[in-house]
């Protein structure tokens, strides 16, 4: 039998803000345990929440930019359950009332464009950790991560292979980077997705049952998991057994989901609403305002990248894959007053060569944009060719000197005296007569031999154009 | 110096009559002669001596608030720094806030005396002061009967005189009950008028702390102090402070007061009804006229209040874990023991069962017939006040249905217990504010009047209190033995 795929994602992203959700203690990554949780993290006895209105701001550019209902009026709910890191024994969430209501992301699969619907957005406050390592068969809590802001996205049923919800979840991660709402940090935990996948007969209409795999942390795993969980699935009921509804854990080292809970095991959240906090009011001058400071969309730059500076599809797309990479374009084009195409082919080419060597994000590229700007306006006033600009981006990668340094320095600068040039020719002329009988008989490809000839006695400073030019002329005598 | 109100004692100190040192050292000898009453779960010796020094040197330097030096205590539902805060539980026992809650740092900043932290219902859970992990505290009327509660050690002590006066809180009629049952008076304020950060939570959405004193002018000075909005709570309101004392002497002439019929109905006790009806009836001499109205939804109050506190609770004290805080069960074997024995141990019968309650109200299949229906009740009750308040000025009405009763009397029968509060928990549900004040006695037993406000006329409210006590002097009355 011909089987479907149906997947939807939860995904958690952790809002950038620099106080946590509903106190004033640091978010900041990596102290050491429990020195950024205060009195209300902890969950005191007589502690309040007050809510950060920043996760406000970040949850509402989150639900622009997915072109979403804003929801005028959202309310702040208890999720009630124990667990030794979950300080006040619920986490506060939001439940009936999302502050981001239906909207959607169009993804690229092999070429192809589909929408995923996004079904809402909501904010909430994190947990703490279980540290359960070195603490001799007891569990350490700490509780930093405790009141950290979430916003918890959730699609739509909406994707039918591993390699949609893997495009889905990369478009949303550069989404939100994009916004500046969030770090994407995965190792940190920054952006983290929990995968409901199913199964049913191609054709069939009705959903089959889903489980849910919980907290997986890279794209990768996302889609082992998936391809793990829909082929157990189909095993399962091709051998007469039946998909239960559960929650299952991806084991990264094994490849494989395993039960954590069942349906009937789950919890009772037994939700309602936070009498701690107000109801969240979204008035449009606040929406305006949010609208009017809006940066600018991953396809919105593209298609400006590709009309306003002449980019092919494929430059735009990468240039605009992540916004200090399209940050970086603009600003080195600024300063370098350079062709368009030109700078795109630098960044494109050799500088992501050379970060993707060395491992390195854009935002700690070795070369500054202003930098490279240097070395791409001596390409476009001809001081250097494209050849000794390869050698000139070498240095810049590994000193902090400028292009014009390093072209003085090391005496790059191109020949572009004719005189000199002709001199050189004349000499090589002289000294290789049979090669210039050869094309003078018709044998055209000698002519690559002499320009060899002439770049290696000029050190490849001459300019190629000049030499091409004045080469011909010479050997046609 | 124990009889005097707070406006004589701050007199007394700027006089030079008698030193903050000397006035805390009189009730501190107090606290400890009348110790058997059980209305202190801590007395803060040490510290009250050290705030009554510093008083002193304030006020010599000629500067200090209205309750500077004057000594005062909490109710031990309110969180103080460096000092146990139990919230009358085996639960809380061990705790030491690590933090000063809003109202004590507002009573601080005043200079005030903490003399120490009072007895109370456990977590707030009573009517009686008798579910107190620390024992019933003893109604100095008659210390066979109850204080009521659960401020019931704020009642008692103010009532005996082993404080100035005191804080209070009141979810469903915690302030002003015992303020009835004491013969105090006793002012909860509208929801949102005092801070709740640092007040340890029984049903976040009804809690509010108000002043308990001897007289409505101590009343409005305590709520001076306790007043305001507050940053670190969302739900407190941003909304100016009056000056509450200013208001007091103003007239009462035209003031309408309406009486539900509703309040006043065959099953009021009529020793009651005859009370209550002398009392409205110095109104009336005072130019005030009485109408009578009607609030269909009141006798819903109980049930709604019953689905909504337990409900919020249920989630409140779900931080009481024994991981972090607090009573932790002995040698627990895993998690689930942990939580279960150190819950178990550390909560009271009542505690549990409001715990279950809520539970229950909030689980799936039955959230919709609980908590939905009772919202909805909450609301309907608020709507019968606001028609009530367009017609009349405030509303009067009994605060308990009967005077204090015996120790032991309701403790084994919730519901019985739970009536006790019969008029009082509408108003928590509407958040309005109200005030109770001594109206006379019944078998030598004091009795209150209620008297309800719109919201935010807590000025209002202590107006028509003072009014009456300056041609009544029921609230002028000392127990017997404490005098």
């Amino acid at each position: 039998m011909e089987w479907e795929t149906v997947i939807g994602l939860e995904i958690h992203t952790q809002l950038a803000t620099q106080s946590k959700i509903f106190s004033g203690a640091s978010t900041a990554y990596g102290a050491e345990p429990n020195t950024q949780a205060c009195a209300v993290d902890l969950g005191l006895p007589g502690v309040l929440p007050v809510l950060n209105e920043e996760a406000v701001r970040m949850a509402v550019i989150f639900g622009m930019a997915i072109e979403a209902h804003i929801a005028p009026y959202s309310v702040f709910a208890r999720k009630n359950y124990f667990y030794p890191d979950l300080p006040k024994g619920y986490q506060i969430s939001q439940m009936d009332h999302p502050i981001v209501g239906q909207g959607h992301l169009d993804i690229e699969v092999e070429g192809v464009t589909k929408r995923i619907g996004i079904t809402r957005a909501h904010l909430e406050e994190d947990a703490g950790k279980s540290l359960h390592e070195s603490f001799h068969g007891l569990t350490g809590i700490d509780l930093n991560r405790a009141g950290t802001p979430l916003l918890e996205i959730v699609s739509e049923p909406d994707m039918r292979s591993a390699k949609e919800a893997v495009a889905y979840m990369r478009k949303l991660h550069e989404l939100v980077r994009y916004l500046g709402i969030c770090d994407g940090n995965m190792q940190e935990g920054s952006f983290r997705c929990d995968a409901n996948v199913s199964v049913r007969p191609k054709g069939q209409q009705a959903f089959g049952t889903r489980a849910e795999i919980k907290n997986i942390n890279s794209f990768k795993f996302v889609e082992k998991a998936i391809n793990h969980e829909i082929e157990r699935q189909i095993e399962l009921i091709e051998n007469g057994g039946k998909v239960v509804q559960e929650t299952r854990l991806y084991d990264s080292v094994k490849d494989e989901t395993r039960s954590m809970r069942s349906k009937e095991e789950a919890n009772d959240y037994r939700y309602f609403p936070d009498p701690d906090l107000l109801p969240v009011l979204i008035d449009k001058a606040f929406k305006a305002q949010i609208k009017a400071n809006l940066p600018e969309l991953p396809q919105a730059k593209k298609l400006r990248f590709k009309t306003d500076y002449q980019l092919d599809e494929e430059s735009a797309t990468i240039l605009t894959t992540s916004r200090p990479l399209a940050d970086y374009f603009e600003a080195t084009l600024k300063a370098s007053q350079s062709e368009p195409r030109l700078c795109a082919n630098w960044i494109t080419g050799d500088l992501s060569a050379a970060l993707n060597k060395a491992g390195l994000e854009i935002t700690d590229s070795l070369i500054s944009d202003e930098r490279l700007a240097g070395l791409l306006k001596r390409i476009s006033d001809n001081t250097i060719s494209g050849k000794i600009a390869k050698q000139v981006f070498e240095v810049l990668w590994q000193s902090p000197a400028t292009a014009d340094e390093i072209i003085a320095e090391q005496g790059l600068k191109q020949i572009t005296d004719t005189g000199a040039i002709e001199a050189i020719i004349d000499k090589i002329i002289a000294d290789n007569q049979g090669q210039v009988e050869q094309y003078r008989s018709g044998k055209d490809k000698v002519f690559a031999f002499f320009v060899g000839q002439v770049m290696k006695e000029m050190k490849g400073k001459a300019n190629p154009a000049e030499v091409n030019k004045l080469l011909k002329n010479k050997l046609q005598g | 110096m124990h009889t005097k109100s707070l406006t004589e004692l701050a007199q007394g100190l700027r006089s030079g009559e008698f030193s903050s040192v000397e006035l805390t050292q009189h009730f501190l000898k107090r606290i400890k002669q009348y110790h058997d009453l059980n209305t202190y779960i801590t007395v803060t010796e040490e510290i009250a001596l050290q705030n009554a020094i510093a008083a002193d040197a304030r006020l010599a330097s000629g500067q200090g608030a209205a309750l500077t030096g004057i000594p005062m205590a909490q109710k031990d539902i309110f969180c103080t720094l460096d000092i146990k805060t139990s919230c009358g539980s085996k639960m809380l026992d061990n705790f030491i806030a690590p933090y000063n809650a809003t109202v004590v740092e507002k009573f601080n900043q005043a200079g005030a005396v903490l003399l120490g932290k009072l007895n109370m219902d456990e977590f707030a859970m009573g009517s009686s002061n008798e579910t107190s992990y620390y024992g019933a505290v003893k109604n100095p009327w008659n210390i066979n009967t109850v204080p009521g509660g659960s401020s019931g050690g704020s009642g008692a002590a103010v009532a005996s005189r082993l404080a100035s006066c005191a804080t209070g809180t009141d979810t469903g009629g915690s302030i002003r009950q015992p303020a009835a049952h004491c013969g105090i008076t006793g002012l909860k304020p509208t929801y949102g008028r005092v801070s709740r950060y640092g007040m340890i939570a029984y049903a976040s959405s009804l809690d509010q702390g108000g002043p308990m004193a001897r007289s409505a002018e101590d009343a409005a000075i305590l709520l001076q102090t306790m007043a305001g909005f507050d940053p670190k709570d969302s739900t407190s309101v941003d909304l100016s402070v009056p000056d509450y004392s200013a208001g007091l002497n103003n007239s009462l002439a035209g003031l309408k007061i309406g009486l539900p019929k509703e309040f006043f109905s065959t099953d009021l006790n009529s020793d009651m009804a005859a009370t209550l009806k002398t009392a409205i009836n110095e109104y009336r001499k005072l130019g005030a006229e009485i109408k009578e109205v009607s609030m269909p939804n009141l006798k819903l109050a109980i049930p709604a209040y019953y689905v909504i506190a337990p409900a919020e609770c249920s989630a409140n004290l779900s931080r009481f874990d024994g991981v972090r805080f607090g009573y932790r069960c002995e040698n627990p074997v895993d998690l689930t023991d942990l939580y279960t024995r150190s819950r178990g141990e550390g909560f009271g019968k009542e505690v549990k069962r409001r715990i279950l309650m809520g539970t229950y109200a909030l689980s799936t299949g039955y959230y919709d017939a609980y908590y939905v229906k009772a919202q909805k009740i909450r609301r309907l009750i608020s709507d019968d006040f606001k028609n009530a308040l367009t017609e009349v000025d405030v509303i009067m009405g009994p605060v308990t249905p009967t005077p204090a009763f015996g120790i032991g009397e309701k403790i084994a029968d919730p519901i019985e217990m739970y009536l006790s509060d019969i008029y009082t928990i509408a108003i928590n549900l509407a958040g309005l504010p109200a005030l109770s004040i001594p109206a006379g006695f019944i078998n030598d037993l004091p009795v209150g009047l209620q008297i309800i406000g719109n919201y935010f006329t807590e000025d209002r409210l202590l107006n028509i209190a003072h009014q009456y006590q300056q041609v009544t002097d029921w609230h002028q009355h000392t127990p017997k033995g404490f005098e």
